[in-house]
């Protein structure tokens, strides 16, 4: 299921209309996680904060929206693009790839909520492949 | 038995109480179609699936997103015995349409997009959680029948 041209272009223009509100999305979206799916607080116990107004949940949120906008830029080959960060979750943050099929739904949620209009089903299906792209590319360096 | 609280009960009867299936019904099962294109398979007999413009302006696609919805209205109804509200369902689904039930949770979750995009900032953590759950109950239910 890869990225066609048309794909590409979609997700450009989505990403062109949401990345004002990048930190706000990517701060909702995990926070919504940590709450919709109890089981992903596993991998926070370090942080003392799991509340949606928590500075660490905001913090990371930004991190990893950060993450998606280079995905956006290295939408061409994202596996090369993301070779490093899927290093370190393969050998430092030891993520259950399961879990970015998690993360990407809530951020798709949080889209959807934030640009009701512009989140028509084939905007959605170019995000929805976008993001397992991502994922796939995330879990290059696992095994 | 499915233990539900107080606010996921009124969470559940709220947003259904707020949706038309008229509209949502059609919104979710068109979203599927478009975003998973491999669920056409069971809409042979519907005529042109050909693109979303398509999918988006069939009627029989409408009238099926309200039917799902109708019935997704029994399990609110009666939200102690979704298991046996769907028992019937379930078999329809496996011995007559031979639906693979993992298109079930395809469908939920376009579902769940639908409703946020309608309720925007109402549409909370919370909310999220306790539509999800009912979801999943009737996607088990739906799928128990099956062997």
């Amino acid at each position: 299921m890869s990225l066609t041209d048309k794909d590409k272009a979609t997700v450009k223009a989505v990403w062109a209309k949401i990345s004002k509100s990048a930190d706000a999305i990517g701060a909702d979206a995990l926070s919504r996680m940590l709450v919709v799916y109890p089981q992903t607080k596993t991998y926070f116990s370090h942080w003392p904060d799991l509340g949606p107004n928590s500075a660490s949940v905001k913090n990371h949120g930004k991190n990893v929206m950060g993450g998606i906008a280079l995905a956006v830029s290295k939408i061409d080959d994202l596996t090369a693009g993301l070779l490093e960060l899927s290093e370190q979750h393969a050998f430092q943050l030891r993520v259950d790839p399961a879990n970015f099929k998690i993360l990407s739904h809530c951020i798709l949620v949080v889209i959807a909520g934030l640009f009701p209009k512009d989140f028509t089903p084939e905007a959605h299906v170019a995000v929805d492949k976008f993001f397992c792209g991502v994922s796939l590319a995330l879990a290059e360096r696992y095994r | 038995m499915v233990a539900w609280t107080e606010f996921e009960r009124a969470t559940i009867k709220d947003i259904f109480s707020k949706i038309d299936y008229d509209v949502v019904g059609p919104a979710a099962l068109c979203r599927c179609l478009v975003v998973y294109p491999w669920t056409q398979r069971y809409f042979g007999n519907f005529g042109n699936l050909y693109n979303a413009a398509a999918i988006m302006g069939n009627p029989l696609v409408a009238k099926h997103g309200t039917t799902i919805l109708n019935g997704l209205e029994r399990a609110v109804k009666d939200m102690d015995n979704i298991k046996t509200t769907y028992a019937e369902l379930s078999v329809l689904h496996s011995e007559k349409l031979h639906v693979d039930p993992d298109n079930f949770k395809l469908l939920s979750d376009c579902l769940t997009i639908v409703v946020a995009a309608q309720f925007g900032k109402a549409f909370t953590a919370e909310v999220q959680a306790a539509f999800q759950k009912f979801l999943a109950v009737v996607v088990s239910s739906l799928g128990r029948q099956y062997h």
